[in-house]
């Protein structure tokens, strides 16, 4: 899901051409009504989520693009906001809760640490959360202001919108576990 | 309640009532087999084991990232283990190896919520053993801007309280008064949340103009909001029902527990530092220091409110004590020289180079600065080997032996009273995991 | 500040405590013998005089190149008297044990844990000897001088992140 983009092909037959004109009908009106429930698993850890909380609360309203309600339970959120810093210990907590959420589902890495380890580059921080789980916006500050935020929400939201979707999906399932941990995501 | 003869609803015996659970048996013992046989299936008590419940690192609960597994009978926690370093970022280490001036942003991200604080705190450390006086300016303005940040950190507390217990819209309403106060400081330091503001010798840099006339306006307007808030929450029922006689620890037991600052308070121990170690320029300000009796956490969130209400009256006293002068030392070995003089003359130039590169030379030795953070004793234990960098910087993190106390706590209570007690001891990750 | 205090202890164990001093700022401190520092800690908080009740911070400090290696600094403060008077105890590297004083206050739990994870200083009597910050399958004791900054021990395998320019210098692809 994470860069999921359909090529264009160089020769088109009728039955392509029709077939992609149905798809891209059908991509966009699953993108609109997606990139506006988004449903965020707040995986808060430091600072950054105290901007988190102000992102969420009355002034910087970020229910007004549809992102409000947060689900504790991955299995019913579809916005993994990883807010703060995700050091080794937490890493593998991460993983676990990436892999518990369903397709489809999109990455925020929010504040400076989250994107690329921040200024705490030593024995204990991971370097940026890409190299556990796929990230689609990162969102660099420390923390970032709720401006910022709501910039990078927007970014993510035209993201969606843009990603095409096939009428019948053929990619694996996904397998979770230690066979996920080794194959390239 | 009494657990030794069960009652049902309405009161009533039901060990006589016929067809209630345990109608016509001994009064249950835990942990020990029934004697006798129930007469009908339907008479039989229910079997209960314990059951082990991992409150896991990623829960909206446990502000920001703790474990805690926790051991339940039923509702009430028999045995509570917690588990910490998942927000451990290496501070001390970090620390060890950037310049002094540098470790100030580390000390910004320990207690997030309130960073000047921090910032102070390294820096009088840091100060004390390099035997520097800082000006009376420079003094008055720490204070001010760690009293905002001190209000801040408390509303981030009652508001993070009042939606775990249920209301969201305390929570609305104290991170709008804490917004507000973040916009004044976004305008003196730079940032809302993480200032880096005081340097060694002083602090960064000065008010700009008419801040003073508009930091009076808006703390009116957090006032507003605070009596709005204590009037939604203080003699709210359900409010009352949940923190009111939970998470009670007595007034020798946060002793010796370690217990500082506003929860030591609330158990009955008159100690502050700001009465009995003034710093800065505490000593000329009247406020009183609030103390609790009960030590349950309804006295541990009615200590922040009273301690707003005193740092609103400090920073008052303060903007009106305030004179004009210089913000930081005017030695070149700690402060960095003015621009004009850095460009200008040779010796500005390479005062500039040498506290950019190698740092503040502070001599050799060791010393404790301690400072009464928004949660409690905040202590740096600094070493220096004469360097320009530190040698081991140390610290007390305040909310560290309340959270160590959080098992002692909970057990023999119940599961829901747990939230009030992990959220009035106020956690914060970033200091407690370093 | 708490001249007393240092006073009143020279006096009672003369020869567990050495090197009496006033440091930096009016600080009270003097060094005292690994062995004897539960007992010491314990009339410090049980004289009527000194009453530190207050549980007490514990860090350490690792001197590499001197002997002995490690320093275990007591801060201590009483509330009823308003004194602050510092101890440090010097542990070797080989025998890297001193007495827990968990029995005197029930607070130095954590900071003596912080003190074996990151240092790998053991408490003898300690209730709960084991790791704080660091997760159990990390190797080593991470404050110590030879411990290198940037040396992770990940738990979960990384994935390789081609399309993100590190640049030159130390930070690198590690």
């Amino acid at each position: 899901m994470a860069s999921e983009l359909d090529v264009v092909p160089a020769i088109t037959t009728r039955r392509d051409e029709a077939q992609g004109f149905l798809e891209g009908l059908v991509s966009k009106g699953l993108g609109w009504a997606r990139k506006y429930s988004l449903f965020q698993y707040p995986f808060v850890t430091a600072c950054c989520g105290m901007e988190y909380m102000t992102v969420a609360s009355a002034r910087y309203d970020v229910d007004r693009f549809g992102a409000a309600l947060p689900r504790f339970s991955p299995r019913q959120a579809d916005l993994l906001m990883v807010v703060g810093t995700v050091n080794v210990k937490q890493g593998p907590i991460l993983r676990r809760v990436y892999e518990q959420m369903a397709d489809p589902k999109w990455v925020i890495a929010f504040g400076v640490c989250a994107s690329s380890g921040g200024f705490y580059d030593n024995y204990a921080t991971v370097q940026g959360i890409d190299r556990i789980v796929p990230v689609d916006v990162y969102i660099p500050g420390c923390p970032p202001r709720p401006e910022q935020v709501l910039d990078g929400i927007m970014l993510l939201q035209k993201k969606i919108q843009d990603q095409g979707h096939r009428l019948i999906d053929r990619k694996p399932l996904p397998v979770v576990g230690e066979a996920a941990a080794s194959r390239q995501e | 309640m009494d657990r030794e003869t069960p009652h049902g609803l309405a009161g009533e015996d039901t060990r006589e009532t016929p067809g209630s659970a345990g109608a016509g048996l001994p009064a249950p013992v835990l942990g020990k087999e029934r004697t006798a046989r129930p007469a009908s299936e339907l008479d039989a008590p229910l079997p209960s084991k314990r059951m082990v419940v991992n409150l896991g690192p990623s829960h909206p609960a446990m502000h920001g990232v703790t474990r805690a597994v926790v051991e339940l009978d039923g509702e009430i926690i028999t045995d509570m283990k917690l588990d910490i370093g998942f927000l451990h970022r290496g501070f001390e280490k970090s620390c060890e190896n950037v310049t002094w001036t540098q470790c100030f942003p580390y000390t910004d991200r320990l207690n997030y919520v309130s960073s000047i604080m921090n910032n102070v705190g390294f820096a009088l450390a840091v100060e004390k053993l390099c035997r520097l006086d800082v000006p009376e300016r420079a003094s008055y303005l720490r204070v001010i801007t760690s009293e905002i940040h001190r209000i801040c950190d408390h509303l981030t507390l009652v508001g993070a309280m009042g939606m775990e217990l249920g209301a969201m819209t305390v929570f609305l309403y104290s991170i709008e008064a804490r917004d507000m106060l973040w916009d004044r400081l976004a305008e003196l330091c730079g940032a809302r949340l993480t200032s880096n503001y005081a340097r060694i010798g002083g602090v960064a840099r000065d008010v700009p103009d008419g801040w003073i006339e508009k930091t009076t306006r808006t703390l009116d307007r957090v006032t507003a909001l605070r009596d709005e808030i204590d009037g939604l929450l203080t003699r709210n029922r359900i409010f009352l029902d949940r923190t009111r006689g939970t998470g009670v620890v007595g007034r020798e037991e946060a002793i010796e527990l370690g217990f500082t600052g506003p929860c030591l308070r609330a158990s009955g121990e008159p100690w502050d530092l700001r009465k009995a170690a003034p710093y800065l320029v505490y000593d000329r300000f009247e406020f009183d220091i609030p103390v609790g009796s009960n030590g349950d956490n309804l006295d541990r969130y009615l200590m922040r409110i009273e301690e707003m209400r005193q740092s609103d009256a400090i920073l008052r006293q303060a903007f009106a004590q305030m004179g004009p002068g210089e913000i930081i030392v005017k030695d070149f070995r700690y402060a960095l020289p003015p621009k004009p003089l850095v460009y200008g003359t040779i010796e500005g130039a390479m005062a500039h180079f040498k506290l950019v590169m190698e740092g503040i030379k502070v001599p050799a030795g060791e010393a404790y600065g301690y400072t009464e953070a928004a949660n409690g004793e905040l202590g740096f234990y600094v070493v220096s080997d004469g360097g320009g960098r530190p040698y081991k910087l140390g610290l007390r993190a305040p909310g560290w032996p309340m959270l160590a106390a959080i098992p002692h706590m909970s057990k023999g209570h119940l599961l829901s009273d747990l939230i009030p007690t992990y959220d009035s001891i106020n956690m914060i990750g970033g200091e407690v995991e370093q | 500040m708490s001249k007393a205090a240092i006073a009143a202890l020279v006096e009672r164990f003369p020869d567990a405590v050495y090197d009496a001093y006033e440091g930096v700022g009016g600080d009270d401190c003097a060094f005292v013998r690994k062995d004897r520092i539960l007992e010491v800690c314990r009339f410090l908080k049980d004289d009527p005089k000194l009453q530190m009740n207050l549980s007490p911070y514990v860090t350490a400090v690792d001197y590499l190149g001197q002997d002995p290696r490690f320093e275990v600094v007591y801060n201590l403060v009483s509330t009823r008297t308003n004194q602050r008077v510092r101890l440090r105890v010097k542990v070797p590297e080989a025998d890297c044990r001193l007495p827990s004083v968990t029995s005197v206050w029930r607070g130095v739990d954590w900071f003596e844990r912080y003190c074996l994870d990151m240092y790998g200083i053991h408490f003898d009597g300690h209730p709960d000897p084991r790791r704080l910050l660091m997760y159990d399958e990390f190797v080593g004791h991470p404050l110590r001088k030879d411990y290198p900054l940037k040396a992770r021990q990940p738990l979960v395998p990384e994935r390789r992140v081609d399309d993100i320019f590190r640049g030159p210098g130390p930070a690198g692809r590690d």
